[in-house]
């Protein structure tokens, strides 16, 4: 009987430790992804690497038009995405009522829009922006190739439409967290619906709009998919000065330099480089979007 | 003093709430208007008779080769729905154990200092860019895997399953770990009370309720290993070969609009299968993120009794 | 002191939470400059009066009323109400402290900075001492006006709470249980509170604290299930109440 029990609690022990080796596996390939990043990588940085351009074929040079393009790209989408992600998250939980036929449709468009592939925003954006709205500018402004030709401006568009739904998500957790007494508090003290969200909701929201943010732009510096037809260049010998010019950015760069290099052997080592920058630069972004999370919410705790 | 309302107070008001609300239907109108783009780029293949010399529905499903720019291009999806196929089946193959296996521990048996830590670890491998995991796919891991197990191709589907495993990981595990921390304290006392160990309650009780919830997250993966794209567009061997061995090189749907849009003709036959390709990908994801969402709702309001 | 003038008058007042009812055929008059207490049993329906009174029960879904609800003659249940200024006629006070995650003096000044003419500086800055003076806490916090109102202890919240519905000098102050959540000295310090207040003020306030009713108020009135069973002088309803529901309620036999 209890040789029975001990058998027992020795399986139960080894398939225990089996589920917590799925745990050990995971965090074994954040490490070896790292780790060979950063060792094949950390030998090209250099403070030319990250502020001049590449020379002879991207097999020299560094990587700054990536860098300038990929944040120009990323304060377009910011503009873009945050009001009106912001607004939507608002009027989910601030205004609309669960049950309503709106309030479902909405919330079904925003998950739905969260699982779309993203080359298929990709797709979207150039027959959508570039030819549609692109071309018919160009039409009836009488000119040819300003706007219906890939540009900053659509592939940013582009990257808004697709992060739109990380945005909603994270304001409305943000709303969720914010006592429902606050807000009877300001109405009772005779504020109109509009100042008791404007003056005692969205302050409080700031935190989590800000994790949202930062995650959104963490996740539209990675992206390649929805720009690569959309905007981003493989090569420009130039920077880009208008929102209607094409860019080079960082993902793609690292795409172009691994798979179209004439010379493989002399673009790795900038390429691990330019991957360490951009991994450097995502994971940054998600420490700092875990720590605002883990501050707000340890705040709420202490019952603020 | 009366205390009627004084006409006009509140237009600023009711302007303020109307633009939110509007604002607020801009999701419903890019589903549509996603729709209804990649649709009207993708309908001449049914409806354009000048197209239709080139390329017809017909087309699409016959033979077994995606040879688009050849002098007599062909246009079979097989060889490339086969590929998406194959790639996703791997990597769920790798992923879902590995996705269920952390958080069933994480959730019900590691302690919470443990937790508080595996959480942010599995973000930030959620917020490797996949371009990222593609390169490493394609520089390091290739090479390595094909060095042990004697590969005589070194990007094939297994290649690029694992490594879009490791992308869908992270969407597995969270919407796993919540529908398993979903399930109420109250099971597992009753089932500890009744003297089953805390293994045999984490999976005769606990898994088996937060069963829909589960079948949601790996729906919900494979929603996105359909969809992923870089990661299969480097590492799989980019070869549109209708072949079952997942030794061989492979092509996903995904892999060949990104790799054939930049250079094709616009408004020709090629251009517009590309994009049916495109509209095949948004319904097929629409209907497995749709089912994994209501699966997902379906659990949590059975266990809650109401809609969270 | 003239007194017996009726501020509010409860008419025929039933109120609904979807389909079941919280509050049945309710009407009773509120003096004015009087504390009146709401009592009963939990759950009968004290809460739901209170909050009918400035109708802060439009913010829960499903609610539904008839009957009437006059303030100076005049229903607040009307199409047209201006419910933003019912409300800063009408102050409540919460349960708990409920004060915003801002400063003690941006509590206090956020009802005057919400209405339609913003004072300057130095007159908000006077009525938040008038108002926070009123509310006998001024010499607590007077030298941290600027800290957040979050570090004060409960009763020093529900103190600024007070004060910060003040702020907008309202004419009739509703308060639910504002002492529940309090220790004993927090509560004497709130009670002695209401019982200045009501020289000019008209005041609501709910409590399942037969004492505390019988010290604070002029009037009680006693609900059950959502029904009125007496109101009156609380005097008279403490010593000879007319009911025997009321007189084993008080008696403590239930609730
Ligand atoms: N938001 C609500 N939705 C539905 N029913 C409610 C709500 N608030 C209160 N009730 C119901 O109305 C009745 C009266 O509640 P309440 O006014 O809070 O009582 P009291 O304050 O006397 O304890 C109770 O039966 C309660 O369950
Ligand atoms: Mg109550």
């Amino acid at each position: 009987m209890t040789n029975k029990m001990n058998l027992r609690n020795i399986k139960d022990k080894l398939k225990i430790g089996l589920t917590g080796s799925a745990v050990l596996l995971i965090l074994a390939i954040l490490t070896i992804i790292l780790g060979t990043v950063i060792i094949g990588g950390y030998k090209s940085i250099s403070w030319e690497f990250l502020t001049q351009a590449p020379t002879e074929g991207m097999t020299k040079g560094g990587i700054f038009p990536a860098i300038f393009g990929m944040v120009f790209s990323l304060l377009l989408m910011l503009i873009a995405v945050v009001p009106v992600g912001v607004a939507t998250a608002v009027y989910l939980h601030e205004y609309a009522q669960p049950g309503f036929i709106l309030t479902k449709l909405i919330r079904g468009a925003v998950n739905n829009l969260a699982g779309v592939p993203s080359i298929v925003f990709g797709l979207f954006g150039l027959g959508f922006f570039i030819q549609f709205i692109g071309g018919g500018l160009d039409r009836s402004l009488g000119q040819a190739g300003l706007f219906g030709q890939p540009c900053i401006l659509w592939a940013s568009l582009t990257l808004a439409l697709m992060n739109l739904p990380m945005i909603i998500v994270a304001t409305e957790e943000a709303l969720r967290a914010i006592p429902q007494a606050e807000r009877a508090g300001a109405l009772a003290l005779g504020a109109t619906k509009w100042q008791s969200i404007r003056h005692v909701v969205l302050p409080q929201a700031i935190p989590g709009i800000l994790t949202g943010v930062v995650l959104v732009i963490s996740r539209g510096a990675g992206e390649v998919a929805p720009i690569m037809f959309t905007g981003a260049a493989y090569y420009l010998p130039y920077l880009p000065k208008l929102p209607t010019e094409q860019f080079m950015t960082l993902g793609y760069h690292i795409f172009v330099m691994t798979t179209q290099s004439p010379d493989i052997d002399a673009t790795v080592p900038i390429a691990m480089g330019a991957t360490l920058v951009l991994l450097a630069l995502t994971f940054s972004l998600n420490i700092i979007a875990i720590i605002i999370r883990s501050r707000t919410r340890s705040q709420l705790r202490k019952g603020r | 003093m009366s205390l009627k309302k004084r006409r006009f107070k509140y237009l600023g008001e009711s302007l303020i709430e109307g633009n939110i609300k509007i604002t607020a239907t801009f999701a419903i109108v890019v589903v549509f208007l996603i729709f209804i783009f990649i649709m009207r780029e993708s309908l001449p293949i049914f409806f354009n008779g000048e197209v239709r010399q080139e390329i017809t529905f017909g087309k699409l499903f016959k033979g077994t080769a995606w040879q688009p720019v050849s002098d007599n291009p062909r246009f079979s999806l097989w060889p490339i729905i086969l590929g998406s196929l194959k790639v996703t089946l791997i990597a769920l193959f790798f992923a879902v154990p590995v996705a269920i296996g952390a958080a069933l521990y994480s959730s019900e048996f590691a302690g919470r200092r443990l937790k508080e830590f595996i959480k942010p670890a599995v973000e930030l491998l959620a917020g490797i860019p996949s371009v990222v995991l593609g390169f490493f796919a394609l520089m390091v891991m290739a090479s390595f895997l094909k060095n042990i197990f004697g590969w005589e191709i070194r990007l094939n589907a297994v290649n690029a399953g694992i490594a879009l495993g490791f992308a869908v990981i992270p969407s597995i595990y969270s919407l796993a770990e919540d529908a398993i921390n979903a399930v109420p304290r109250s099971f597992r006392e009753a089932a500890l009370g009744l003297g089953a160990s805390p293994w045999q309650t984490a999976v005769k009780v606990v898994l088996p309720a937060a069963l829909p919830g589960v079948s949601a997250a790996v729906l919900f993966g494979m929603g996105r290993a359909v969809g992923e794209t870089m990661v299969v567009l480097m590492a799989a061997g980019n070869a549109p070969l209708f072949s079952f061995n997942p030794l061989n090189s492979t092509r996903t749907m995904t892999a060949t609009i990104a790799a054939e849009l930049g250079e094709v003709v616009f408004g020709s036959g090629h251009y517009h299968a590309l994009f049916f390709i495109g509209l095949v990908l948004f319904l097929v994801t629409f209907v497995i993120n749709m089912t994994s969402w209501a699966l997902f709702d379906g659990l949590m309001s059975k266990l809650y009794g109401s809609k969270k | 002191m003239q007194t017996g003038t009726d501020r509010l008058e409860i008419k025929g007042f039933n109120l609904y939470y979807h389909r079941t009812k919280a509050l049945e055929d309710i009407s009773m008059t509120i003096p004015e400059k009087r504390v009146t207490a709401i009592i009963g049993p939990s759950g009968c329906g004290k809460s739901t009066l209170l909050r009918s009174i400035n109708r802060m029960n439009e913010m829960i879904d499903g609610v539904k009323v008839e009957g009437q609800i006059l303030l100076d003659g005049e229903d607040i249940y009307q199409k047209d109400i201006d419910v933003v200024e019912l409300r800063r006629k009408v102050g409540m006070v919460f349960q708990r402290p409920n004060p915003f995650p801002k400063s003690i003096f941006e509590n206090v000044a956020f009802g005057v900075r919400m209405g339609d003419n913003v004072p300057a500086k130095e007159k908000l800055e006077e009525v938040v001492e008038r108002s926070l003076k009123e509310a006998a806490i001024w010499d607590e916090v007077k030298d941290r006006l600027h800290r957040s109102a979050m570090e004060l202890s409960g009763g020093q919240q529900q103190r600024v709470c007070i004060a910060r519905a003040l702020a907008v000098e309202p004419e009739v102050i509703l308060m639910d249980e504002p002492a529940s959540a309090l220790d004993p000295i927090a509560t004497a310090k709130i009670e002695e509170l209401i019982f200045r207040l009501k020289e000019k003020y008209t005041i609501v306030i709910v409590t399942h604290n037969m004492q505390q009713a019988a010290r604070v108020s002029g009037f009680t009135a006693f609900l059950m299930l959502g029904k009125l069973v007496e109101f009156g002088p609380t005097e008279k309803m403490m010593t000879n109440p007319a009911s025997k529901l009321t007189e084993e309620y008080i008696t403590g036999r239930f609730g």
